[in-house]
């Protein structure tokens, strides 16, 4: 039995109230006005009050218009047709392909997973970004951030990894996404030849606010029912500050004491429940999240990223074009560094960086006018070469390739002895002649 | 259809829901009660009550409950059940076994399941330690259980009051938890009967003890930077805090393997999963250095990471707390660690913003502070009623936002506790772990405990003042340096913050992957920071400042060297003797 009801009683900010009764907390509505029609959901009930967000938004909402109850939560579709396809922030097809009716659909948003039903995480997904895979890997079910300030290619980044990551699906989220950058991801894409594996939803700056809060939750929905069937999904999103800008908006129409800079004070609990959708199912695939946090004024301390850091397993600095080596960390690397990789892995990773580190100093001795020694050209040569070789996002190539190289860069550069770094593995790894 | 009988949902705003009660009925402050979604039940607590509308905070999902549902009340207090069988358990926050819930789809946890905490079906066996015809009150022991290691007392229900007289006890035996193993009366003819479980409302204080100690033992974490420079007493309380990726989850793990406690409390209060996933995977796996047995077999995980719903979050600690005390009852040391209080306090902070109250700093409730103090106050030693004394140890993880110490939660809980471990970021960006910086931590127990510590050595406490005022001069030192450079202080100076840098590397930092350096005992504590002592205490005459830096540094290379040695070993020994000749001769 579907009921309507013509009588908005309420209208702030793109939340609306009506009269009605027997309505469940979270279900959907659609608001059919003369300009368009848009889904909603209830936030709150008081009494035979009914709040109601409406993703596309509420202007040219009327008073008398149509509220029509759907009488469940926010579902999405779900099958291996969803492959290949892109979609809108509510869920519906944007590619011009067929629709998917015929589909089962899954509730968006769904409990946690029971903690002792989770395994110590124990895969390597390999990006072929070497400041990923050498120095930070990414680990399967991991949770990772990308910081950047605005400006900075982390939408590139995001979609080479997208492209070349060895997941067996890539599911793409975009929240707030500039039209460019949808159709530079989605050409990347099919140019990779990679779209077959990929679903998108997609959610563009020019679309209403509200809809980017679905995204999130429609993506991980899809990536859950993959993982659960056995597949190692990758989830791409981009900009999870877009996504809390959004929850701050909302609060405040709805009156929220606001806790820091305006942001409701449940954003670390939203935030959570959103990335802690990463997850290794004891006995079947894997989820891992990757997700771009820009940071408003290069400041870390920002609420966005500081409890996006509480919250994830290390963090990504994208600076200048580049992954930063020093503050990146992955928490789990030391899971498959030299277990699930190549044992010298480690320590090449360790006399790369501390290398590099050094290299660094030089640098900023020099700029302060001190007298350049032999010593110093050769670490400064070894500082272009790494940053060539390996930092530089256009490189492109897989983990062992790039621990071989790295040898090879020590050895150009450096005698045995200065690199620290056992004397076996020495033996076995320097290069000759 | 709907009864007027029933009392009704009348709002309902996330995790809060709104009810009108009938008229007649009656209803208690943090009152249980049962929400009905489509027939299932789902568990709730009586936050706020004005007139005939009650403000509950609902512990699971709210998604789906419609104005005009029937709400259930208990009658009784949020409660947890204690008794034997809780050890080696993993609990969500409302006390459920999460190994033991059905899952859907096998993975994820569904609304509603309420399973008892105590296996019912399990016999322990069971000795009566009093007979019929004595005079017993709550706390009194009525006999034991053997679990583990542990001799499980049987204690008279907390919650009687009153003195009672054993008028039917049952004999040796094994029995399950709901086998009833006696029966009290009291003067006004009152008969009880007693279990081996018994329940307690979580967020009321255990006080069934003879009298409140002050704490002046120490409770040992074998982790040096605490023990020696920032001891803890048993029955204290300490916080950690400190911005993220600086250390707080492997020092805390660290300590729940290492500590010297009888039974250690987990708390995952709203942080990762993958945590504790570590934590419930690799403890059973761990062997207990005192006991031989595995570790999870004295540890307690309470369970509700980031993602399970926010009000069950915020009965978390209170379970945990309140199994501590349970134990503390038994006799035991119990140490706790909740990570992380903050995200407590933003479960608070939540329901208060819900609730529409007025908010104080950082939309912070304004009764957030005396909620920190009850907590903190329910650790303690204590000597029981049959004078062998029990403790709870309290350490809460701190996340302040931004890494910023100044925020509320941070300086409520600095107020009520009695040492303070910073984490700073500095620190672990120089890999100094663990990153607790000393020079802005601090604990009231050093003085505290200067009668237990003075057993280590009569001069042991100045030592350790003297330690840290040199920590204070070193930094000063160094700070001088980065404006003028080496060459712009004196040789002496240049020592003494070579001394400071040698006392941080050597016995401040731990290497908490190594399986020597991870853990120090009592004995080697005193015996290193005595050797240690001696050469912050030694003159040493350098010519230059070349050759100061030159011999520091082999010196502490020796010590360094040292640490990661077997204690008393063949290896420890050569490096010993090589710097006690170097202290002797300079």
């Amino acid at each position: 039995m579907i009921i309507e009801y013509t009588r908005i009683t309420q209208i702030q900010g793109d939340i609306i109230s009506v009269v009605a009764s027997g309505i469940q907390y979270s279900e959907l509505a659609v608001v059919k006005s003369r300009m368009r029609t848009s889904l909603a959901q209830v936030i709150r009930l008081r009494g035979d009050e009914v709040f109601l967000q409406v993703f596309a938004g509420t202007r040219g909402v009327a008073t008398g218009d149509q509220v029509r109850f759907l009488g469940h939560p926010m579902r999405v579709p779900f099958g291996d047709a969803l492959l290949g396809r892109i979609f809108n922030g509510s869920g519906d097809p944007i590619d011009g392909g067929p629709e998917l009716k015929a589909l089962p659909r899954l509730d968006i948003g769904g409990p946690s997973v029971n903690p002792v039903m989770r395994v110590i995480p124990r895969g390597f997904i390999e990006t072929r970004v070497p400041m990923i895979d050498v120095f930070n890997p990414l680990v399967e079910s991991q949770k990772l951030p990308i910081f950047a300030a605005a400006g900075e290619p982390y939408n590139k980044l995001l979609a080479r990894i997208g492209m070349r990551a060895n997941a067996d699906v890539v599911i793409l989220g975009g929240i707030g996404l500039k039209y460019d950058e949808y159709l530079k991801f989605r050409r990347a894409f099919e140019e990779a030849g990679v779209l077959p594996r990929t679903i998108m939803f997609v959610h563009t700056a020019s679309d209403p606010v509200v809809e980017r809060l679905l995204v999130p939750d429609l993506a991980l929905a899809v990536a859950e029912q993959f993982g659960v069937n056995g597949k190692r999904v990758l989830v791409l999103l981009t900009d999870m500050t877009a996504f809390a800008d959004a929850m701050k908006e909302i609060a405040i129409s709805m009156d929220q004491v606001p806790s820091n800079l305006g942001y409701p004070g449940s954003l670390y609990s939203d935030l959570a429940s959103r990335y802690e959708k990463a997850v290794d199912f004891e006995g079947a695939g894997s989820i891992t999240i990757l997700a771009v946090t820009t940071m408003p004024g290069d400041d870390v301390t920002h609420p966005v990223p500081d409890n996006t850091g509480y919250i994830t397993e290390g963090q990504f600095y994208l600076r200048k074009g580049v992954i930063e080596p020093f503050g990146s960390l992955s928490r789990l690397k030391q899971l498959v560094i030299g277990k699930v990789t190549r044992l010298d892995h480690g320590h090449i990773m360790n006399s790369m960086i501390r290398l590099f580190a050094k290299s660094r100093e030089v640098e900023q001795k020099l700029a302060m006018g001190f007298d350049r020694t032999a010593d110093d050209e050769r670490y400064l040569r070894y500082g272009t070469l790494f940053y060539d070789r390996f930092m530089d996002m256009k490189v492109d190539m897989g983990l062992n390739e790039a621990l071989d190289l790295g040898w090879y860069t020590l050895a150009e550069c450096f005698h045995p002895d200065e690199v620290g770094i056992k004397q076996e593995l020495i033996d076995k790894h320097w290069p000759r002649g | 259809m709907t009864s007027t009988m029933d009392s009704r949902i009348v709002a309902v705003n996330g995790p809060l829901v709104t009810v009108e009660i009938v008229k007649a009925q009656e209803v208690m402050m943090n009152e249980v009660a049962y929400v009905l979604w489509n027939r299932v039940p789902l568990k709730s607590e009586v936050i706020r009550i004005r007139g005939r509308l009650v403000d509950m905070q609902v512990f699971e999902s709210t998604v789906g409950l419609k104005v005009g549902d029937r709400v259930d009340f208990a009658g009784s207090l949020l409660s947890a059940t204690l008794g034997p069988g809780m050890l080696g358990q993993i609990y969500d926050g409302l006390q459920n076994p999460l190994s033991e819930l059905d899952n859907d789809q096998g993975y994820f946890l569904r609304r509603g399941q309420y399973i008892s905490s105590l296996n019912q079906e399990k016999r322990w066996e069971f000795t009566p330690s009093v007979k019929t015809g004595d005079t017993v009150k709550a706390g009194y022991y009525l006999g034991s259980v053997p679990e583990g290691i542990f001799k499980h007392h049987i204690i008279v229900p907390l919650a009687l009051q009153g003195t009672w007289e054993v008028v039917d006890l049952i004999g040796q035996g094994s029995y399950t938890v709901t086998d009833r193993i006696a029966t009290l009366k009291n003067h006004e003819g009152l008969e009880v009967p007693v279990t081996m479980a018994q329940p307690w409302p979580v967020k009321l204080p255990v006080k069934a003890y003879k009298e409140r100690l002050l704490p002046n033992r120490q409770l040992l974490t074998q982790c040096r930077l605490i023990d020696i420079f920032f001891p803890l007493a048993e029955g204290g309380t300490a916080c950690i805090p400190g911005p993220f990726g600086a250390g707080k989850t492997v020092l805390q793990q660290i300590v729940s393997r290492y500590a010297e406690a009888d039974i250690v409390i987990i708390v995952a209060c709203g942080e990762r999963a993958g945590e504790v996933v570590e934590t419930i995977r690799e403890l059973p796996l761990l062997e207990d250095p005192q006991t031989g047995k595995s570790l999870m077999d004295r540890t307690v995980i309470i369970c509700n990471t980031s993602s399970m719903p926010v009000a069950a979050r915020e009965a978390s600690i209170y379970t945990g707390v309140t199994l501590g005390e349970y134990y503390r009852q038994i006799g035991l040391k119990v140490l706790l660690l909740a990570d992380s209080t903050s995200r407590w306090a933003q479960a608070l902070r939540e329901s208060s913003a819900r609730m529409e109250e007025i908010p104080g700093e950082e939309a912070f409730p304004a009764y957030l502070e005396s909620r920190l103090a009850a907590l903190y106050e329910r650790a303690g030693m204590v000597r029981l009623y049959n004078d062998s004394t029990g403790s709870l140890t309290l350490i809460g993880n701190v996340s302040p936002a931004g890494g910023n110490f100044e925020e509320p939660v941070t300086q409520n809980t600095l107020k009520v506790v009695g040492a303070f471990y910073g984490l700073s970021r500095s620190r672990s960006d120089q890999r100094r772990y663990p990153a607790i910086d000393p020079l802005i931590s601090w604990s009231l127990y050093l003085k505290q405990m200067r009668g237990s510590l003075g057993e280590r050595h009569p001069e042991w406490v100045s030592w350790v003042e003297e330690a840290q005022n040199l920590f204070i001069q070193g930094n000063e030192i160094h700070q001088m340096m980065l404006v003028v450079g080496e060459e712009g202080i004196g040789i002496e100076d240049l020592v003494t913050y070579l001394k400071a840098e040698m006392v941080d590397t050597v016995c401040l930092q731990q290497d908490s992957y190594d399986t020597v350096d991870r853990a120090t005992d009592r004995d080697r504590q005193i015996s290193d920071f005595t050797l240690l002592i001696r050469m912050v205490h030694y003159r040493f005459n350098f010519e230059t400042k070349r050759e100061a830096r030159q011999r520091m540094t082999h010196l502490q290379n020796l010590f360094f060297q040292m640490k990661y040695c077997q204690f008393q070993g063949e290896a420890y020994q050569k490096y010993r003797i090589e710097i006690e000749s170097i202290l002797v001769k300079g």
